[in-house]
């Protein structure tokens, strides 16, 4: 899983797509993930990764990563 | 070391398109108190969904129109309107601060009864009395407002049958200069209908005209249409002095003050445009004082407001069961309140708050209930922080009808509750259970 090369994410937790012109926003647990993925992290990593770091269980966790990632892809935002 | 509160991660689309004119952004306040007590202490204890309902605010309401109206006018005397909300401790707030019973049917008769309503304190209206509802609250000496010529007759009938004298108003409906013209309910002020059953009823010794009323409508926004409204009872007052030499104990203006719950499709807050109190006061007080009836013959002004004094002191608090994408990938929440709890929901785009704190940052939600019904949404569309499941949330602004015109519907009904002023918390009405849906079902013996 890999985010398109082009996509800009500030600190901030701003996206911008520049092919697109779409800009979107990030909550603080949204930009901590799709930062993780750009750093190559897969989602078995960043769900351990989580786990240690926030109070949730892991079936729950898995469940909202899937979906986070499914809305990354709706949106035009991972590699093909 | 204790971890981080986790909040679902979410991305949300930006669209550049037409700005808010008011240049905020959405803000949804986390609501983690409801006077002084914590919601998730009242969740956890009493189960959820649950009814809220705060004395305080009940009685605050109550002191800010009564405050209104004795500024004003010098005999004002409320009627608490029980189809707005007839759970019996509500109601017995409302007569604690000296408000009568208005009621429409004898089922709400008998509730004002077992309330401690003095017969002669209590206001019956509505176009379905039947026989033995009309004699009994004859023989309780009530006000019974009259809705149609053929309740007149039957009226002035049992009264002659039974050789008792009734105590009547005449409901008068009238065109205010609004839309919709509500003119289902009483006698026809502009076509001479109100103006023949008040003769009928002056010549009837079994009758005595002790007053006229008039409900103009619902949510009723424009106070303009409340002057019109009480300028015309004033002159029909005025106009039964000159003919009859009597003079009316009371001008009843009926309820439909607006809450400050937004209506559905509405472009403001109804925060924003709700008249207050004084505005509605000084709208029918000054149409009474400036019309043709003599200072020391005003009549008492009796006010039947219901929703805009219990909507704000309700509300529900409830807890997400479920998030998914509909096909078009918007997000929708499904929570345990349905339509069967909120019937409001229909009408309102109500508030929904967060009961912890979250990012700030919301997006674009669908609130669906738990009911297997297409029709069950509480909100079509609202900017709403990411709740996961489990999390809870408190819907504002529920106190009005809620409780009257919920439904039994595929599942039974939760706890009510009643924050007292001294924070205490108290069930008002218990939860439902099977055996209370089914005590009143008959199997016949072949089905046994």
């Amino acid at each position: 899983m890999l985010i398109k090369g082009n996509i800009a994410l500030s600190e901030n937790g701003f996206v911008f797509n520049p092919s697109t012109g779409d800009s979107f926003t990030l909550n603080n647990i949204g930009k901590e993930v799709l930062m993780l993925i750009k750093e190559g992290k897969n989602i078995s990593q960043i769900t351990d990764l989580l786990l240690g770091k926030y109070d949730v269980d892991k079936i729950s966790l898995e469940r909202y990563l899937s979906d986070f990632v499914n809305d990354l892809s709706v949106n035009n935002l991972l590699e093909e | 070391m204790s971890k981080l509160m986790f909040e679902r991660p979410t991305i949300t689309r930006l669209n550049p398109g037409v700005p808010s004119k008011h240049g905020v952004g959405t803000v949804v306040a986390p609501l983690p108190f409801i006077d002084g007590v914590k919601v998730d202490d009242l969740l956890d204890k009493y189960g959820s969904p649950l009814y809220v309902f705060s004395e305080r605010t009940i009685r605050k309401g109550m002191e800010d129109i009564k405050r209104a109206f004795n500024l004003r006018y010098q005999k004002v005397q409320m009627a608490w309107s029980y189809k707005t909300n007839y759970l019996d401790s509500i109601c017995r707030i409302f007569h604690q601060e000296g408000s009568w019973a208005e009621v429409v049917s004898g089922f709400e008769y008998d509730k004002a009864i077992g309330n401690g309503v003095k017969g002669e304190n209590i206001i019956f209206n509505g176009p379905g009395k039947s026989i033995n509802d009309l004699e009994k609250a004859v023989r309780n000496g009530s006000f019974i407002h009259i809705d149609h010529i053929d309740e007149l007759f039957m009226l002035s009938d049992v009264c002659q049958r039974k050789n008792i004298e009734a105590r009547v108003a005449v409901r008068v409906n009238m065109d205010i200069g609004i839309y919709p013209k509500w003119d289902r309910f009483g006698l026809n002020y502009e076509n001479g209908e109100a103006w023949d059953a008040i003769n009928r009823i002056m010549m009837n010794p079994k009758l005595k005209l002790m007053g006229l009323h008039t409900h103009i409508g619902t949510y009723i926004m424009s106070v303009d249409a409340y002057r019109v409204a009480a300028t015309k009872l004033a002159d029909l007052t005025y106009n039964i002095a000159q003919k009859f030499d009597h003079h009316i104990s009371y001008i009843d203006m009926g309820g439909g003050f607006a809450s400050k719950n937004t209506l559905r499709g509405a472009y403001l807050s109804g925060e924003d445009t709700t008249p207050s109190f004084d505005e509605y006061a000084e709208a029918i007080t000054s149409a009474i004082i400036n019309s043709q009836i003599k200072p020391d013959k005003l009549p008492t002004l009796i006010l039947e407001t219901g929703r805009a004094l219990i909507d704000n002191a309700g509300y529900i608090a409830g807890s997400v069961l479920a998030n998914k994408h509909l096909s078009d990938g918007h997000r929708a929440t499904i929570v345990d309140v349905g339509v069967n709890l909120l019937f409001t929901s229909f009408w309102y785009d109500h508030k929904i708050h967060p009961v912890s704190i979250h990012s700030g940052l919301v997006e674009e939600t669908t609130i669906f209930g738990p009911l297997c019904m297409n029709i069950d949404v509480i909100r079509p569309s609202l900017m709403f922080p990411a709740l996961k499941r489990g999390d809870r949330f408190v819907i504002t602004r529920t106190g009005a009808y809620n409780n009257t015109q919920w439904l039994q519907f595929i599942t039974t009904r939760p706890n009510v509750v009643l924050i007292d002023q001294n924070r205490e918390v108290h069930v008002i009405r218990r939860a439902e259970t099977l055996e209370n849906i089914s005590a009143n079902e008959v199997i016949p013996e072949y089905l046994g």
